[in-house]
């Protein structure tokens, strides 16, 4: 299957916000070995969206297959953010549980999540949410099997809703800065509290509040990536090398770890307080600094890198 | 939905041997390509899903303008579309033949 332009895809000039999902796979893996699993002429598409009148996509807004990434064999699955957000329907949310489950026997080195998700697809909201308690679940037995999970999330839907639930269950994830984990998105949390508790257009707020810079400085992400598919890619190998084992004693420290943050930063009101409490000199400059001075600041910051999850 | 195909005769085969190419994404103002070389050489079929109805001229238009430029003879392609404007639409299928014949 040729994807958009496969041949020119430049890793370091292409960013992973821009790109689409098939762009992303094409390059960050090594060139040619992307084999994809319910290709677009399989046709694999939504069986509910024809009865709302609306489009389907040939892969249902999923790509997902088998590669190699600096030569080590991996089992990977993209979301296409562009495709209603990325949101799981029943295809979709099938597509990267099969994807899980197929890790069992296929024993990969590692399951990559390229997320770029607003969440379930609310045309198809059973379905959806079934998907997602079983993606869960299917990591679970995947990490337990010993095969890490690293989520990459940098696009322009960022990874909301029941994607920030799955993600949350992912050995390690890395994130942009154009990246957001959240389960709430603005909108939704704008709808039901209110303008005054968070005003969904002040896209400075939503960035350091649900923003890759935040997400690393308490430790919810393990690595950030300038936006380009070859720092996502650096990452990727990196944090594939660094996962932590699954097992009783980690979830133990991961719930302690989660006390011990509520405790410390429950009263505060803004990011920019919880960066202060964390050490951070003049943290009204964090959402201006560039990758490498912000890489400066949180390998002074303690909360950011842990084995717990 | 409006279901539409178009069957077009070709001078010429695509060039190129790529059996399968995708382009675009199903997204508010731009449409998703699905090309198949699986027809015979001299054949070409276009056919196109669109949530909106009663366009089927523009779409013959741009169509045959495609075919005439680009003389996709073996493919079957088929279009998902997100209410793309027809400059969009030539774009897209340009890029499909481009990458088939890769």
């Amino acid at each position: 299957m040729a994807g958009d332009r496969a041949a020119s895809i430049d890793p370091d000039a292409l960013s992973w916000y821009e790109a689409t999902a098939r762009q992303r796979v094409t390059a960050l893996v090594d060139p040619g070995s992307f084999r994809e699993f319910l290709g677009p002429t399989e046709r694999r598409m939504s069986p509910h969206l024809p009865l709302f009148d609306l489009p389907r996509a040939f892969d249902d807004g999923i790509v997902i297959g088998r590669a190699d990434i600096a030569g080590t064999p991996v089992l990977l699955a993209a979301q296409e953010g562009r495709f209603m957000g990325g949101a799981f329907g029943e295809v979709h949310g099938g597509k990267l549980v099969g994807l899980l489950r197929a890790a069992l026997d296929l024993k990969p080195r590692a399951v990559l999540i390229l997320f770029d998700t607003g969440g379930v697809r609310l045309q198809e909201a059973n379905a959806g949410e079934t998907a997602i308690a079983e993606a869960m679940r299917a990591i679970v037995d995947v990490r337990a099997a010993g095969i890490p999970v690293v989520g990459l999330i940098g696009g322009r839907a960022g990874c909301y809703g029941g994607g920030g639930l799955i993600a949350g269950t992912c050995s390690r994830l890395a994130v942009s800065e154009g990246g957001r984990i959240s389960v709430s998105g603005p909108e939704v949390i704008e709808t039901n509290k209110g303008a005054e508790e968070f005003d969904s257009r002040d896209r400075a707020l939503v960035w350091r509040t649900m923003g890759g810079k935040h997400r690393r400085l308490t430790g919810g992400a393990d690595a950030f990536c300038a936006d380009t598919v070859a720092a996502f890619r650096q990452a990727a190998v990196a944090l594939i090398d660094r996962a932590p084992a699954f097992d009783l004693a980690g979830l133990e420290a991961e719930q302690a770890r989660l006390a011990a943050r509520i405790a410390r930063f429950g009263d505060c009101r803004d990011a920019t307080e919880v960066w202060a409490r964390l050490g951070v000199n003049d943290p009204a400059t964090v959402p201006g600094m560039d990758t490498a001075a912000f890489e400066a600041i949180v390998a002074r910051v303690g909360e950011a890198d842990h084995d717990a999850r | 939905m409006e279901s539409l195909t178009f069957r077009h005769t070709t001078k010429t085969p695509l060039p190129g041997t790529q059996p399968s190419a995708v382009t675009g994404v199903v997204a508010s103002g731009n449409l998703e390509v699905l090309l198949e070389r699986v027809l015979p050489p001299d054949a070409c079929e276009v056919a196109i899903d669109t949530p909106i109805a009663g366009y089927g001229d523009v779409w013959a238009a741009v169509v045959a303008d495609f075919v005439a430029r680009a003389q996709p003879g073996g493919i079957r392609i088929s279009i998902n579309d997100g209410g793309a404007r027809p400059d969009t639409v030539s774009l897209r299928l340009l890029q499909g033949a481009r990458l088939m014949e890769a």
